[in-house]
């Protein structure tokens, strides 16, 4: 079993999905013969054919639109943003129709149908590429909501994706894209869609966190350890649903909790996160629950980006703030 | 200095606002079964389309958008299409849809704030009305790109406003129909008003028509009062569609006799002038004029229909407002195939609440 990157991970999930189900339909700019502008859909035209990889037009809304045609037909469109600032005029189409059709017409027409778009920032990339705007998508009604944060998680949460009968947004934390390689079987398994990974057991403290900023907690709690504090660290995956279960529990054992994500602070899924534990979890809680968050700004341009991005000291900081209260 | 591309439009009328042919009436035309098939179901949308004001004049339905004076078009384009195609329609296609089998009580249910007024009985693959001007573009785009792959003689159907067509969603559909020689027809109701704005402050075009050239397809203009007009173009149009891949768009030009919704006045931004002109071009009186002249229709007929009519919508009415409520659990019920946990916990939660 070779070792693959979180992209080819993506590839590999795609190639499976079209070989299993001739329904799967990609499609997207530049998706075709250049593979996708990270090379996701490397390969995949010339193995299925220029039916089934659409390169389309220059266009969002009508790419998302017509997928919610398309899968209103009972193919299972996997459509590409080229990037998250790009997004936008396809929000129209993922709001008012893809997300609703099932519940507007008592199923009779679903929308099985999955948004793949690299986010997040750290890549010196121009204006408009860097943005996380997860919530936008997690305050919506009839969506699911999944981020991966690894090769292995990439490929078996986006297979997952693409046999859901509902629409996800799948968000691929770009900036890990090659950051890893990790053994990944093409065994054409699914991870579930509704549940946490904990990737780091730990006594003192619950850091949740997802995407990219994955490796820079995963990295702090080495350096916690080193410090005497023992790091429980939680990939949270599927943004929405939200598994709260996973969350509560380790919070009950560890009495406090800190959120990292790299997307702005206010209206973030942190604070829905926040939220529920101050409604569930209030009694397991030693400590107020912190944030490590992006600032309300617009996304800086590559050469203040990286005072903007989430490093391992502010989260090593904020812990340890966390763990002077109690 | 060369021209490198140019471009006519065609308007094509038959019958003119005084019921006189204009030219060569299509073969389908010749036969009065036809038109007078045509005629009833006009005048059948007509009659629910007054009922469902009523309706919500007395607080028995909500706000409705009526189609007075451009049922010629939907009832048309009803008769060509094939049960197989797709109907997309924006929300005053009445006529179409009751030809495809919608019923009317579910078409009162929507309006009346129940979603299983989307869940049609008949059509099951057609799409609901859409309220987001435009954005059901694109979905005709998708259908068709479906019916081509599966390699299936089918064509989707989209409806639109004239004000739909100042929207990027309708150059970005018809750029991807013609792109790809899909099966998709692109009828535009010009009925001269988008709420409070006419036409003349949508577009500099001299017609709608020729925004189909921006998509490399073809684009037509005709009398959408004249319902044979409008149906020689639309049977031309799906036939082209259908058998070659050739998708169009179809100007079909009407007035909207009626206020934008029952919630609107149209009183406010036009004058009482422009609509009593428009009522000497109207649809319905335009075709039963020519049926009378040709002996096929007379005011027993016309007196007759009516009570059909009136029997058939009263018969819904009652079917709609015999329907019992859906429980109000049922918003959480066809968010997901299968519901997630905190969903769940939602739907409990206000279940217990609503005990």
């Amino acid at each position: 079993m070779t070792e693959i990157t979180l992209i080819d991970a993506v590839n590999m999930a795609l190639a499976r999905a079209m070989a299993n189900d001739k329904n799967v339909i990609l499609l997207g700019e530049d998706v075709g013969a250049n593979g996708g502008v990270f090379r996701a859909t490397a390969g995949l035209q010339e193995r299925f054919g220029e039916a089934r990889v659409i390169d389309t037009p220059l266009a969002e809304t009508l790419i998302a639109g017509m997928s919610v045609g398309m899968s209103a037909q009972g193919f299972r469109p996997v459509f590409e943003m080229q990037f998250m600032g790009f997004i936008y005029s396809a929000v129209d189409q993922i709001i008012n129709h893809a997300s609703r059709l099932r519940n507007r017409t008592r199923g009779r027409i679903t929308c099985p149908l999955v948004l793949r778009a690299p986010y997040g920032g750290g890549i010196h990339a121009p204006e408009h590429h860097s943005e996380s705007t997860e919530a936008l998508f997690a305050h919506m009604p009839g969506l699911r909501v999944v981020i991966p944060s690894s090769p292995a998680r990439a490929y078996g949460l986006l297979l997952a994706a693409i046999q859901d009968p509902d629409p996800v947004v799948f968000l691929e934390p770009k900036r890990i894209y090659r950051m890893v390689k990790q053994a990944v079987e093409d065994n054409g398994e699914a991870l579930p869609l509704d549940v946490c990974f904990t990737l780091r057991e730990g006594t003192d403290i619950s850091l949740v966190t997802w995407g990219a900023c994955v490796h820079e907690t995963l990295q702090a709690a080495d350096e916690l350890d080193k410090l005497g504090i023992s790091a429980e660290v939680i990939d949270l995956a599927t943004i929405k649903p939200l598994d709260m279960q996973t969350i509560l529990q380790s919070v009950e054992k560890t009495g406090r909790c800190v959120i990292i994500h790299e997307a702005v602070r206010t209206g973030g899924v942190g604070a829905e996160i926040a939220a529920q534990l101050a409604e569930q979890g209030l009694m397991f809680l030693m400590a107020p629950v912190q944030r490590v968050t992006g600032y309300d700004t617009v996304m800086p341009l590559y050469r203040l980006e990286q005072s903007y991005m989430i490093d391992v000291p502010r989260i090593v900081e904020t812990v340890k703030q966390t763990m002077e209260y109690a | 200095m060369s021209t490198v591309a140019s471009f006519e439009i065609n308007y094509t009328q038959f019958l003119n606002e005084n019921s006189e042919v204009c030219q060569p009436l299509p073969p389908f035309a010749e036969d009065p079964s036809t038109l007078i098939s045509m005629y009833q179901d006009m005048v059948l949308t007509r009659v629910f389309d007054k009922k469902a004001i009523a309706l919500q004049r007395t607080g028995k339905l909500g706000t409705y958008p009526s189609s007075l004076g451009q049922e010629a078009i939907s009832v048309a384009v009803g008769h060509v299409m094939q049960s197989n195609d797709v109907l997309v329609p924006y929300y005053r296609e009445y006529g179409a849809q009751f030809l495809r089998g919608v019923s009317m009580k579910e078409i009162l249910l929507y309006w009346g704030g129940d979603e299983r007024g989307m869940d049609f009985q008949g059509p099951r693959e057609d799409f609901p009305i859409c309220v987001p001007i435009a954005s059901h573009g694109p979905h005709a785009v998708g259908l068709a790109y479906a019916f081509k792959l599966r390699k299936t003689p089918r064509v989707a159907v989209a409806f639109f406003g004239d004000g739909a067509t100042s929207k990027g969603d309708f150059y970005e559909s018809i750029n991807a129909a013609g792109l790809w020689n899909l099966p998709v027809v692109f009828i535009i109701n010009n009925n001269q008003w988008a709420i409070s704005v006419p036409t003349k402050n949508q577009t500099h075009c001299e017609t709608i028509a020729q925004k189909a050239l921006a998509g490399g397809i073809s684009g037509e203009q005709v009398d959408g009062n004249d319902i044979i007009a409008v149906r020689h173009a639309a049977e031309k149009a799906l036939e082209q569609a259908r058998n070659h891949g050739q998708p169009s768009v179809i100007e079909a030009i009407s007035y909207r006799l009626c206020d934008h919704t029952t919630a609107d006045d149209a009183s406010r931004y036009r004058s009482d002038d422009e609509v009593k002109a428009a009522w000497e071009k109207e649809p319905v009186l335009r075709l039963r004029r020519y049926l009378e002249q040709q002996g096929h229709w007379d005011e027993a007929k016309e007196k007759q229909l009516l009570a059909n009519c009136t029997q058939q919508v009263e018969a819904q009415v009652n079917l709609y407002l015999d329907t019992p409520p859906q429980p109000p659990e049922s918003m959480f019920d066809y968010m997901f195939e299968t519901r997630p946990h905190d969903l769940n916990q939602q739907r409990e939660y206000f279940k217990n609440r609503v005990k």
